[in-house]
Order: structure tokens, then sequence, then C-alpha cells
């Protein structure tokens, strides 16, 4: 990598950083070993009541962009938000406490 | 020469914070967004390694959406354009391709393992096709649903090199009774009581010689968030039978009932696979084949045209692969429809573009585009709807005013 593309990398403050792999894409021939980084996650939950019981439930399988680019509107409250956690749980398998399952409805839905 | 203002025009993409802000590094980052025209529709740009300037979905799993002034500039959607779609979060970033390989087993008269280099010795085949995500442009759907709130970049047009799945299979040898492949990939999910993401695909579908595992893509690797080192590719298919990172093929005796077959990416089983907004339906089929489509791609909505000058509309049109047969354009909101000369021919499975020369007088004016395939099925007028957000394919308008 050219010095003044890693400098324009780290200029755009997200950590890219490759191995193995040109600008334009390697040829099909020479298959070598990759090593890929996703840039940092800059989306974060808005302040709100809770907020740190849904960082510690939500964010283990996704970043908070899924909840922040959901509708929005008073068809998409508290029915909209208990049905997507309620999928979390018993579809995705999210290790939710019960007691907490109430804190995040609410949250979601007076925060968003 | 395409000076800032037009690009924006073209794209449909506003970018914040133009000016002064640019010249600071720390601003630069991450002052660009990309507004959907669709209510919460902001989304940032964001770079990726091997990916271009793309509209930011979500970050963790990575989900990009190709800005849509790529679909004017190319009928093949460069590597650095094309979108992204994970659905878990464990996303394999470390790959040795001379260690990989994939395994065949299941009911087959021999359980086999490929590496990488034995399939790239096997006779290699190629084919243009869009690969479309089962909820592009769900941000339209109205009344809204719940998922990934996508404009109209969630599908991309390549040129896909690699084996025929049937050639693989044949080395395994598939034994009798069987009646679903499926597929799994090395992306997984973050904890084990997420079901795993893997989907099947009939035994006949499977062996049809036209659905592939690809090793190259517009004649390079695949990208690493397109599935490198190998995908499968399904012509016609939505995407998410495109099982990126294909590691896994097994063959089974019944049909798979996992989540992501069973329960999710399911349709309504009716003529129009669509239900009255807001209803549930009464039964449900997986996804299979793209709806017919057609975009207007050389004029966004909003677009201030020169009147009673000779303009050149151009766009993209593409089904589940029977090919396009025709393609009418509308300058008056549908009252009249003329039909718009077809670009070259790149095989049933890909864009076919479109041209039309219209001039137009000076006032508002509703562009709208319908493509009718080679099956004769076209575009509805009108959306329809289900409660996922799939399969959209209505009539696409552009407002636009001459002057």
């Amino acid at each position: 990598m050219k010095l003044s593309t890693l400098a324009a990398l780290t200029l755009t403050g997200l950590a890219v950083l490759i191995t193995g792999i040109g600008g334009s894409g390697p040829s099909e021939a020479d298959a070598k070993p990759i090593s890929y980084k996703l840039p940092n996650e800059t989306a974060t939950f808005k302040p709100g009541p809770n907020v740190e019981v849904v960082q510690n439930n939500c964010t283990a399988c996704h970043s908070a962009d899924y909840v922040q680019t959901q509708p929005r509107g008073p068809k998409f409250k508290q029915d909209f938000w208990r049905a997507e956690v309620t999928k979390m749980i018993k579809v995705y398998g999210a290790p939710i406490d019960e007691g907490d399952i109430g804190k995040i409805v609410d949250y979601l839905t007076q925060t968003y | 020469m395409i000076d800032r203002r037009s690009l924006i025009k073209r794209s449909g993409v506003a970018l914040a914070a133009l000016g002064a802000g640019l010249t600071s590094p720390s601003l630069r980052a991450f002052a660009a967004t990309a507004m959907l025209p669709f209510e919460n529709g902001e989304r940032p740009l964001v770079k990726y390694p091997q990916k271009r300037s793309m509209i930011g979905l979500t970050s963790r799993p990575p989900q990009l959406e190709t800005p849509f002034s790529v679909f004017n500039t190319n009928v093949i959607t460069p590597n650095d354009a094309f979108f992204v779609r994970y659905h878990l979060a464990d996303v394999p970033l470390n790959i040795d391709p001379d260690a990989f390989s994939v395994e065949i087993k299941g009911k087959v008269d021999r359980a086999t393992k490929l590496s990488l280099a034995d399939i790239k010795k096997m006779h290699a085949v190629e084919i243009v096709a869009v690969n479309q995500c089962s909820g592009n442009s769900r941000g339209f759907s109205n009344p809204r649903v719940a998922g990934g709130q996508l404009g109209n970049g969630a599908m991309g047009n390549a040129r896909w090199k690699g084996v025929p799945l049937k050639a693989v299979l044949d080395k395994a040898g598939v034994q009798s009774g069987a009646r679903q492949v499926t597929f799994n990939g090395m992306d997984g999910p973050v904890t084990d009581k997420t079901p795993d993401f893997i989907k099947a695909l009939d035994i006949d579908h499977a062996r049809n010689g036209e659905v592939m595992l690809a090793y190259a893509m517009n004649g390079a690797d695949l990208p690493v968030l397109n599935g490198f080192p190998l995908r499968l590719v399904v012509p016609g298919y939505y995407g998410t039978y495109w099982v990126k990172h294909l590691n896994e093929i097994t063959v089974i005796d019944n049909v798979f009932d996992g989540f992501w077959m069973k329960t999710a990416y399911r349709i309504p089983d009716n003529d129009c696979n669509c239900v009255e907004p807001g209803t549930a339906p009464k039964a449900t089929i997986p996804i299979n084949r793209f709806k017919v489509r057609s975009f207007v791609t050389s004029i966004a909505d909003g677009a201030k045209l020169r009147a009673g000058a000779p303009i050149m509309l151009k766009g993209i049109a593409f089904d589940g692969g029977k090919g396009i047969k025709n393609v009418a354009v509308s300058t008056d909101g549908g009252k009249t429809w003329a039909q718009a000369r077809l670009g070259k021919d790149l095989g049933k499975y890909s864009f076919r573009e479109w041209q039309m020369p219209v001039t137009l007088a000076a006032g508002a004016h509703e562009v709208k585009v319908r493509a009718t395939s080679k099956a004769d099925e076209t575009q509805p007028m009108e959306p329809l709807w289900n409660g996922a957000g799939y399969l959209r394919n209505v009539v696409e308008t552009v407002r636009v005013t001459a002057a």
C-alpha cells in the first residue's frame, strides 16, 4: 500500500487496513490470504431511559443503526418495538432477561 | 465533466455539509450522507476496503447499498460498487484461499471436499446475471414494514465465472431419493441460539446447469464482502439464495426446514404474491424468481430539464430469466406509451439497457417506465404489498420539470 493512500485512509478516521488486496482487485490467478478489516462502527444508541440495558442486550449481535433506520411515526411505537424485541428473543435466540424486556421496549418506543 | 451539482441531482443523493467543512479531515469522513426518498431515509456514505463510497444501511453485520447513479454509468455493476448484505455478524475476515475447501455431503455416493484449486481446474462457465436483494426497495413499502430500509440500490449485474453446481454434485454422485440441496457459508451467528444462515434449492433446480459456484466476478476475485472466495450464483433468483463464502453443500432427501427457508423469506402463496396492505397471507411459499422491473437511470426525481430540446432517456430492465421483450416509456404519467430501443443483449439474466429520445414541452412531466418479459409478465401500475416488503416491482415514476 502506498504511503499516501495509507495516510488518506487514516485521515478518514475509518480503520481500513488490508493485506493482499490491491485497490483494483487482484487477478484470479494470485489469490493470497486475506485479512479484511471492517471500518469502526459509528452509529450509537440515542440517549434515553435505560440506554445501557439496550446497549448490553442488543449490541452483541448488531449495531445501533439497525434500530436507527427503522420506520418512524405513530404506527411504529410500542407494538412495533415489542414485536421486534420478541422476534429477537424467540427467533434469533437473544439471551435477554425477562426483566429487561419492558425496559428495552420502553426505551425504543420513547427514543425512536 | 460532471460538476458536483449535477452529480448530486443525477444520483438522487444529497450531500450534507458541503463547502468549508470538507476541508477539515475530521469532518470529511463523516460529513457525507445520502438521502433516500422516504421518511427517515438519511444514510451515511461509507468507505469500506475494496469498495467505493457506498450508502451505509448497517455496519454490523454490514449492509451497503449501491448509489443509484452507478446504474446509469455501468450496465455491469463494478465490483467496488456492488451491494453488500449479511444477516449474521460473524463475518469471515481472515480467509486463506489455499486452505479453503467446499464440502459436498449428505445423500451422495462419495462425500467430497474440493479445494479452490480443484474447482478452478474444472471446466469454467460464465454468465451475466443480476443479483437483487429480496428486500430491495423495502423503504418504499406503504404502509412501511420492519426490516432493512433499502432504496433501489440493493441490486447489481455482474459477469460471474465459476463451475456449474451440477458438475460438482456429479463428482459426489447424487443418490436416488434426493429432494433438496442445502448451502451454508463461512459466515455465522454470534450466538449458537441464532439459526445459521442456510438456504436450500430443489434438486432439479440445483442440477439445471445454470446454478453456479462462482469464484470470479467481472474478471477479478470476488470482493470479500461479496463472498470471497466462492459463492453460489442462482440466476434469476433473489439474492437470499446466493450464499456467500460457500463451504458446505448437503444433499438431503427431504424438504429443508431451517429457519431461513421455513420461516423467513416467505411470500404470499397466490397469483400476485401480495395481500391487502396491512393484512397477513393465508399461506406462504419460499421467495423465488425476480419479478420483472425497470428503472430510468439517466434522470433523477425532481430533475430540471431543458424544454423543447431532445433528451435521451436511458435506463435498465430485468426479469427472472425469460429475458426482456420490450420496455415502454411514458412522459405523460402513463396516458400514452412508446417503445424504447433496447440495448445489447448480454443474456436473459442480465440488466438490459434501454434508450428513448424525448422532447419535453415546458412544464411538469411524469416519466414512467414499464418492462414486459418474454413470458409477457409486466409491472403493475400500483405497488403490490406484502408484510416483509419483498418483490417490489411497481412501474417507477420520475417527476421532472422542463423549462
